[in-house]
């Protein structure tokens, strides 16, 4: 029985027909065309399908779409500005190389945006474990560190000023 | 990996949810946070008729403090906890899974789940805490040494809820949560999770739970025995965790003999207690 | 101003950061089926299937089973090694009538949606009448065994040697000779984009969308087994997401849903779910070698002889018998053993095929041979290090032919050491390691020195008449200058992750005094540029980027010839400076813009005789392969009394000749090393003796999070290659084929005060536990 939910999705309301069954990760690539979330395993261990539900990291795949009704979902598509301008975590994934195949990549970012919000300064270890819920097989994940700290430094001073 | 199909519904009170597992039949199953059920349906490990989403219940959500107990809603994050200064109980949390996973994965949902490598039903067991659940039948409490009856399965009943868990506050105790797994993000081959409690120079209450050593969370009730009364040093410490693994047969798997798992709860029990107790190692 | 050995930022980022790439499970067609397959429970069983119910679904379209798809040929395997004769059973897209591995392929599901398909999986009935399994390759071998192919009659595949120098002698010269049986564990490539594909046969002609590493292979092959020809066939990798050796295979999923599209008149999409990747895409490694090494007394290396048993498992892939030779042709690794011999046999098993995985028998070599040299510094109490110096190669013996025939084009083995040592103090380590001894923290370090074999290849070495390669290995480019300046650089090597789109344009670039931005590289398409044999076996700069340069210079020559004849100069006078094609000397000079425009627009005005346009391509096949070696040193701690170990500091000085990108070298190198790193500690595939998988999830088989490794030094040293004109080698492999020897050895060094002599792989808590228990007096 297709069940009609109502997401706020990047920051648009989108109305998706869905079956109960279906998974948050399969409704942001399938039916509303966000194919930047992946999808590596089964077992929710790889974290490429990461997004922010309600302002944090979740495992799309491990997410019913029927669960996400009436909550806000930010994907990897909307995470730039609106003028396309990138978020620090994307430029540190491009100024320190921390993207190879770039499939990770998406899931990644977003569980780095959870570690920053909760924790702005962290130190390579506490980024090391922050991220432990996502696997990337082409970096060997230093880069991706650097590409952390890179977000942090530059973050760091809105921080202060907000 | 997709469940096979099923129904759904949200109801808004706990009545409500109650009446909907009634009327939803044997196959039906309340869902919190979703991080045990909904990986055993992707593998078609189980197949529920319908589900009852418990997100919207009020008032099952988040930590009160009330005569010495902690009240701890059943839909409470992982992630909640974590960064509740609750000593033992948020280094518990923090040491679950990832934190995707605690961020969505709740406290009643594992605890109803009983998974002997899981984290919370040993923290339960050794706090001799309680979950209250809820039911067509009204209220009942089931303390921790009743709940946890088999491999994944506890004595919560099929109909009722898990509405909350009751932790005492425990004061006075130190603890620590020592986990072994081959990576940090993996479930526990063996985990050991221990409070004490000195006074007058010696060990007035000891408790020690053992994760992954059995098709339930355990007790280590040899080892406790051997500490209480002594003094609460490093000696007393060793000794007692030599004991730690008595009575014990877990199952072997790839990454785990029974031996090795037996070695590893006495080495994490003298670590985990040596933590408690604040004595550098 | 050049591009080449700068940090350039990629180019192919700003799409994979904004979530704006395109894999193949990203793309849908209209009228789109999705399939499924319905794959073997058991390891070894004769089948019956009743796909009745499965049919009668909701949404599901057919059904089809082995015979059903009827194919022209079978699935191919392209080694005919001259002279040797290799057992290949017959192997089709799905089972027919018997199965030899959990997850053999039985039934193809084909239906509206994913979901449809995967409910209607179950419905497949399939009756087993079960045959007796075999797993153990060595218990394979022996008469009175199960045979995993009745119709071969033995589960032996092929027996190969690879030996120069006197065995005999070089043992009777020993006066120390050191045997240890080393066994390399079963891996899975495991990239985290799980495999898929979409085929779209429409009007006679097939589109197929693949995340492959291969897409010119899979066109030829998938044209031979449709029965039809190469034009008719259309291969196109999108964007991948890593390979790792596990997408370079022509796979059977593969041919089966471009049958089905073919079949039904609808595009079909397979997207594998990662328990199917576990269970049914090649694995690597699976290697038992006997290992016996001699040497004098004063430490100089002898003779190495290496049996290897390779268990291929139940099949064999496109290269699958050709890995463990890869291996022998690096068998003396850096060091200079006048005699060497490796003997292989390899073996079927009821378990998933082998094939190539990072580094594909280069790993298994290196790594026995740098735990080996380890062992014999034990036995002769030499230090490691110093053992090493002795046996190196010099540096001033290349181009050095090996015992077996083999060339090394360059190398400074001693050079890399020495800058390693710079990075990581032995000696401070070694004092340290005593102290903590003593309060019961034991460290240890292990090094690996290594040399690899790459840049596949020359084809006369390693074609039919050579190794037995039923293709060359050859590299094509294409460098398209258009009417505006704007350039498209067309290689037929297919990156997946590697940065092709960057070190490519800048190789283009700077031959073409234009910017990286400038050029655009497409790569991955059969359908537009030359044929091209793909990426892997570290051969993208070495042999695709030559191609490039080649195609490059070629269009620079026609461009400084167009220029000489605008402003009248000599060809040979004009050079590519600052931007320009400029007459040497002056300040005259014309932006390729403007030559192009007049190659293009103003063809009137071009010299006598000159073809109009501005493009030309370079197939290029090499001469020798490439050496790319270096030496990297693994710091860890073990907790002895859990056997957990924790992998505390890593350098490495790798040398891969001319730098082009050092930000993207280093890159390749963290994730190799993380590769190794996680083979020699967490990964394994592993079987129970009834052939059933019990690693079939990443919550089984464990690959390293950014929690379970630090983060890596690494340097340079700069040898280039004689091979090519770029003097680059490889280094996509390096850092998996170093790593592993690196840190079982610092796992050996950390216990061996507790009586530790050896480990095989993975040092997993409960086999180091167990190592230094049953080391106890």
């Amino acid at each position: 029985m297709p069940v009609t939910i109502r997401v706020t999705v990047n920051g648009d309301e989108r109305v998706a027909e869905v079956a109960p069954r279906d998974l948050l990760v399969h409704t942001l690539r399938d039916e509303l065309g966000l194919t930047g979330t992946h999808i590596g395993c089964d077992t929710s261990s790889c974290g490429a399908c990461t997004v922010h539900l309600d302002g944090e990291a979740v495992k799309s795949c491990t997410v019913l779409s029927v669960q996400a009704d009436g909550h806000e979902v930010t994907t990897i598509e909307g995470l730039a500005g609106a003028d396309g301008e990138l978020h620090p975590l994307q430029q540190g994934f491009w100024e320190q190389h921390g993207v190879q195949c770039g499939f990770c990549t998406p899931g990644m970012i977003m569980a780095a945006a959870d570690l920053l919000a909760r924790n702005p300064n962290p130190t390579e270890e506490e980024i090391r474990h922050g991220l432990e819920g996502n696997l990337c097989r082409c970096t060997g994940y230093h880069n991706i560190v650097k590409a952390v700290q890179h977000a942090a430094a530059v973050q760091a001073p809105a921080e202060v000023t907000a | 990996m997709i469940p096979a199909g099923f129904d759904y519904v949200r109801p808004q009170s706990l009545e409500d949810a109650i009446s909907a597992l009634a009327e939803g039949g044997e196959d039906a199953r309340p869902l919190a946070g979703g991080h045990s059920l909904l990986p055993l349906m992707k593998l078609r490990f189980a197949a529920p008729s319908l589900l009852v989403d418990l997100q919207s219940l009020p008032g099952l959500s988040g930590v009160q403090r009330e005569n010495g107990t902690l009240r701890v809603g059943a839909l409470t994050r992982h992630a909640e906890l974590q960064e509740a200064g609750l000593g033992v109980i948020s280094e518990t949390a923090h040491k679950i899974a990832d934190q995707q996973v605690r961020n969505r994965g709740t406290i009643g949902g594992s605890l109803a789940h009983g998974d002997p490598a899981s984290d919370w039903p040993t923290l339960l067991l050794t706090y001799e805490g309680s979950v209250t659940v809820q039911g067509p039948d009204g209220q009942r409490v089931i303390a921790a040494a009743d709940l946890f009856e088999d491999y994944l399965t506890t004595s919560v009943r099929h109909g009722e809820i898990v509405t909350e868990a009751r932790l005492p506050t425990l004061d006075g105790f130190g603890g620590a949560y020592e986990k072994f797994a081959r990576r940090a993000e993996d479930w526990a081959m063996v985990g050991v999770l221990a409070v004490v409690k000195e006074s007058d120079g010696v060990v007035e209450d000891v408790r020690i739970g053992l994760t992954h050593m059995a098709s339930t969370p355990l007790r280590a009730r040899a080892a406790e025995q051997a500490l209480k009364g002594k003094p609460l040093d490093a000696e007393s410490i060793a000794a007692a965790a030599e004991h730690a693994a008595e009575g014990t047969d877990p199952p072997a798997d790839l990454n785990a003999t029974g031996e090795y798992k037996r070695h590893l709860a006495r080495v994490l029990t003298r670590r985990a207690l040596m933590r408690a107790a604040g004595i550098e190692g | 101003m050049t591009s080449v050995g700068t940090p350039l930022k990629r180019k192919e980022d700003p799409r994979l950061i904004t979530g704006r790439g395109n894999y193949t499970d990203d793309m849908a067609l209209p009228g789109m089926l999705h399939a499924a397959f319905v794959r073997s429970d058991e390891a070894h069983a004769r089948i019956t299937v009743d796909a009745t119910g499965a049919r009668e679904h909701e949404g599901i379209l057919a059904v089809f089973t082995g015979e059903d798809i009827d194919v022209a040929a079978p699935m191919p395997m392209a080694w005919v090694p001259p002279g040797i004769e290799v057992n290949t059973p017959e192997r089709w897209p799905l089972a027919r009538g018997e199965v030899n591995h959990v997850g053999d392929p039985i039934a193809l599901v084909l239906g509206r949606s994913r979901a449809e398909v995967a409910d209607a999986v179950g419905d497949v009935i399939v009756a087993y009448d079960v045959l007796p399994v075999v797993t153990d390759p060595e218990v394979a071998l022996e008469s009175g065994s199960p045979l995993v192919h009745e119709a071969l009659g033995t589960n032996r595949s092929h027996e190969w040697s690879l030996g120069g120098g006197d065995i005999d002698a070089g043992f009777a010269a020993a006066d120390v000779v050191i045997e240890r049986r080393i066994v390399n564990p079963r891996i899975a490539g495991a990239p985290i984009e799980p495999r898929s594909a979409i085929a779209d046969f429409r009007a006679g002609e097939l589109t197929l969308w693949s995340s492959t590493q291969v897409p010119h292979f899979v066109r030829l092959f998938m044209a031979i087994v449709l029965g039809t020809s190469e034009d008719k066939v259309r291969v196109i990798a999108p964007d991948v997401g890593g390979g790792f050796g596990a997408k370079l295979q022509f796979c059977a999923e593969e041919v089966a849903v471009s049958w089905a599209s073919r079949k039904l008149g609808r595009p079909v999409k397979w997207t594998e779910t990662r328990a199917d990747h576990m269970a049914t895409c090649h694995h690597g490694r699976d290697q038992i070698a006997y290992v016996r090494m001699g040497a004098t007394r004063d430490g100089k290396i002898t003779a190495l002889h290496v049996k290897i048993i390779a268990d291929f498992g139940a099949y064999f892939g496109m290269l699958t018998p050709t890995i463990p030779s890869l291996g022998a042709f690096v068998m003396t690794g850096v060091y200079d053993i006048p005699a060497v011999k490796t003997d292989i046999v390899g073996a079927f098993t009821n378990k998933c095929m082998t094939d190539a995985v990072r580094g594909a028998g280069r790993p298994e070599a290196t790594h026995l041979i740098e735990v080996c040299i380890d062992q014999l510094a034990a036995e002769l109490d030499i230090d490691r290090l110093e053992l090493r110096r002795r046996n190196f190669i010099a540096a001033d013996s290349f181009p050095h032919e090996v015992a077996y025939g083999v060339v090394y084009d360059s190398g400074n083995y001693q050079g890399t050491l020495d800058r390693l040592l710079e990075h990581f103090d032995h000696g401070a380590f070694i004092e340290e390691q005593a102290r903590l001894r003593e309060h019961g923290v034991y460290r240890g370090v292990g090094f690996s020195t290594y040399t690899e074999i790459c840049g596949l290849a020359p084809s006369r070495v390693t074609g039919p008449e050579g190794f037995g390669l039923q293709t060359g290995l050859w590299e094509s480019a294409v460098v398209r200058v258009h009417p505006t300046g704007a350039v498209t650089v067309f290689t037929g090597t297919s990156g997946h992750g590697q940065g092709h789109d960057t070190v490519f344009a800048q190789i283009a670039a700077d031959r073409l005094g234009v910017s990286p931005e400038v050029v655009e590289v497409v790569h991955g398409d059969t359908g537009t540029g030359p044929m091209g044999l793909g990426t892997y076996g570290s051969r993208s700069m070495a042999v695709g980027g030559e191609s490039i340069a080649r195609a490059a210079e070629r269009v620079a020559e026609k461009a400084k010839r167009i220029v000489a004849h605008q402003l009248e100069a000599a060809p040979e006078d004009i050079e590519v400076a600052e931007g320009t094609f400029r007459v040497r000397g002056t300040d005259k000079g014309m932006a390729l813009a403007e030559i192009s425009g007049i190659a293009h627009v103003r063809p009137e005005l071009l010299p006598d005789g000159m073809e109009p346009a501005l493009e030309e391509h370079a197939f290029y096949d090499p001469e020798n392969f490439v050496f790319p070696f270096g030496a990297h040193a693994c710091e860890v701690e073990v907790d002895v009394e859990t056997g957990k170990v924790t992998v505390r500091s890593y350098a490495a000085v790798d040398d891969c000749g001319n730098p082009i990108n050092p930000m993207l070298i280093d890159g390749q190198v963290h994730g190799g090393i993380t590769h190794g790193i996680g083979q020699a500690l967490y990964e394994h595939i592993a079987y129970n003796d009834a052939g059933q998988l019990v690693t079939g999830t990443l919550v089984d088989y464990a690959l390293a999070t950014a929690a379970e490794v630090p983060s890596f030094v690494t340097d340079r040293t700069v040898t280039p290659s004689p091979v090519n004109s770029l003097g680059v080698k490889g280094i996509g492999e390096a850092g998996t084929i170093a790593s592993s020897a690196a840190v079982v050895n610092a796992v050996i060094d950390a216990l061996r005060p507790l009586g530790v002599s050896y480990i095989d792989m993975p040092c997993t808590p409960l086999r180091v536990w167990t190592a230094i228990q049953e080391a106890r007096p």
